[in-house]
């Protein structure tokens, strides 16, 4: 039924034999075989990770760090060995830089709530963008309000691009932190992360780089990158959710106090005076997701054995395909045209509100995601109350594609005859 | 397809394409703005109420074809109504757009609002086919109407 809108992927990744690794993508919505295209929300899951989570708690199941006995051992191996497989895929020099979180959100409000209260005072500058999801706004707005310090955001141009020029001018000697998205989950706009750490850093000031929307598709290096804080969401490439990484570089864990305080965060507690873990265990108080970890170490293992730039590159193709069908479809406006995307696409089906575009779209068995996708100030930049978003795993193809755009001409004709 | 039919219905697509009584309303003395937050849609009801009896209304903001429907048809059907009528109304309304109306519901007493019944086959979508009608209760209850004339129809302080 479909009509194919240009000429196939020239990628050698096998999508069937990876579609077979998720057993979700089998199901039928509505009558309808799904399509998924919310991968910028949270992606499906690879029988790898759900039976390493299934093992976790059939035969490692103890507490870590703690058990004497051979469960807990095999459970504090195994969550570690995680701990050292996220070291490797980041390019991290030693696994304490690694400290396991909730998610990307967590891991910035700890940043925030450590780092940032005890070196961030009094008319001190934190520089954002204009593209950033709301968890890389709010956890710095709370902080400037309880420090008196300044936020300051950095312009993108109508393209959806970071106006470089503007960002270097707004890093002064008060910038004391730089925190932006490497990729915009709204726009799919990839940042100039290397130029924007370099600059920041002329000017002393730390960067977090919130790789929430990279991590599943851009190889990464954080000393490549030199950025001193990283973090991103495990669900978000392919693990569950409840797990996500911290990545800093030692010296400034070190300097930083604990933000939670409990059990396994201690070297000894008496009632005077408690004395605290180095990192990574500093920042880990309480008993972790342990399977969440162990199975995030799992997804990583799943993403390598196909390799990142066989990813990227079946990606690439993927994208490309996808904003030539799209923009084919009279009526159909792309937001954003930046000069480098990876993962989403937004658009507006001309006048069609996106909820209404979603719904449609669901009752054909097609996800896609409706709304301000949780940045209302790109949102507004870009001048529409939301956009209708469709985001890329390596596990789409083309066909899916062109599904998608057939069912949006059928939106069309329902909505505007 | 049987339930996106039902949802978007003919006449519900017909007031999101030309929505009736969407304008400010130059004599109201009630009024009141509604938002969902998670989705961004916003509605300000305007009312021109006099003696218990909605003698005008109109409404403004942004929405999706649910919101912006039923707002518009919520418009006509109340104009001319009491206050009592329109409350009464309004309740029915959301019983049948929750599906949580009794079997014995008189679905046709709703007359043309009843195009709105498909709604209850998407949970998600109840909050938009009742903005409108949510503001309005809001834009009826305040309880001193603004002075729309002179200073001397205003009535005391309770």
């Amino acid at each position: 039924m479909a009509t194919r809108y240009s000429s196939p992927l020239s990628s050698s990744l096998d999508v069937e034999r990876v579609r077979r690794d998720f057993p979700a993508l089998a199901q039928k919505i509505h009558g309808h075989p799904l399509v998924y295209l919310d991968n910028a929300a949270t992606t499906q899951k690879p029988n790898a990770v759900l039976d390493r989570i299934r093992k976790s708690y059939i035969e490692e199941c103890a507490n870590i760090h703690r058990g004497v006995y051979q469960l807990s051992e095999r459970a504090t191996a195994a969550h570690e060995a995680a701990r050292e497989k996220v070291r490797h895929f980041l390019g991290a020099k030693q696994t304490s830089e690694i400290v396991f979180v909730r998610g990307a959100t967590e891991a910035i409000n700890l940043v925030a709530q450590s780092y940032g209260r005890s070196h961030i005072g009094e008319r001190d500058e934190i520089l954002i963008t204009a593209m950033e999801h709301h968890s890389n706004i709010v956890p710095w707005q709370m902080l400037c309000h309880e420090r008196g310090a300044i936020l300051k955001v950095a312009p993108m141009d109508d393209n959806g691009d970071l106006i470089f020029p503007e960002y270097e001018k707004l890093l002064g000697p008060r910038t004391k932190l730089v925190a932006f998205a490497y990729v915009s989950n709204a726009l799919g706009t990839v940042n100039p992360a290397k130029a924007m750490i370099e600059a920041a850093h002329r000017q002393g000031a730390v960067v977090l780089v919130d790789a929430a929307q990279a991590v599943p598709h851009c190889e990464l290096d954080v000393q490549d990158l030199d950025c001193d804080f990283l973090v991103f969401s495990g669900h978000k490439i392919y693990g569950p959710t409840g797990i996500g990484v911290l990545y800093g570089k030692q010296h400034l864990l070190e300097a930083m106090p604990p933000w939670q305080g409990g059990g396994d965060m201690i070297m000894s507690v008496t009632f005077e005076k408690t004395t605290y873990a180095p990192p990574p265990a500093k920042f880990e108080a309480g008993t972790p997701d342990i399977s969440g970890a162990i199975a995030l170490g799992a997804a990583i293992d799943y993403v390598q054995s196909f390799g990142m730039p066989a990813i990227e590159s079946y990606e690439a193709d993927l994208l490309r395909y996808a904003e030539t069908a799209l923009a084919q479809l009279p009526g159909l406006r792309l937001i954003g045209k930046p000069k480098h995307r990876v993962g989403a696409v937004s658009f507006m089906l001309g006048d069609i509100h996106p909820h209404d575009v979603g719904t449609v779209l669901d009752r054909y068995g097609i996800a896609i995601r409706a709304g301000h996708h949780c940045a209302q100030p790109t949102m507004k930049r870009m001048g529409v109350p939301g956009t209708a978003r469709a985001s890329f795993a390596f596990y789409n193809k083309t066909d899916e594609v062109d599904t998608l755009v057939s069912r949006l001409a059928e939106t069309q004709k329902m909505f505007r005859p | 397809m049987n339930e996106l039919d039902d949802l978007y219905q003919e006449v519900i697509l017909d007031h999101e394409r030309n929505p009736r009584n969407f304008a400010k309303l130059p004599t109201a003395n009630h009024q009141a703005e509604g938002a969902n937050p998670l989705c961004g849609d916003h509605v300000t009801v305007y009312l021109d109420v006099k003696d218990g009896v909605i003698r005008d209304i109109s409404f403004q903001g942004e929405g999706c074809a649910i919101a912006k429907a039923s707002a518009s048809m919520m418009t006509s059907v109340v104009k001319g109504k009491s206050l009592a009528d329109a409350s009464d109304t309004f309740k029915r309304f959301h019983q049948m757009v929750t599906g949580g109306q009794d079997p014995c519901f008189d679905l046709e007493a709703l007359g043309k609002l009843a195009a709105f019944s498909g709604v209850s086959a998407f949970p998600v979508r109840v909050k938009c086919a009742s903005l409108a009608w949510h503001t309005l209760n809001a834009a009826m209850r305040e309880s001193e109407p603004a002075p729309a004339i002179d200073e001397a129809s205003k009535k005391t302080e309770k």
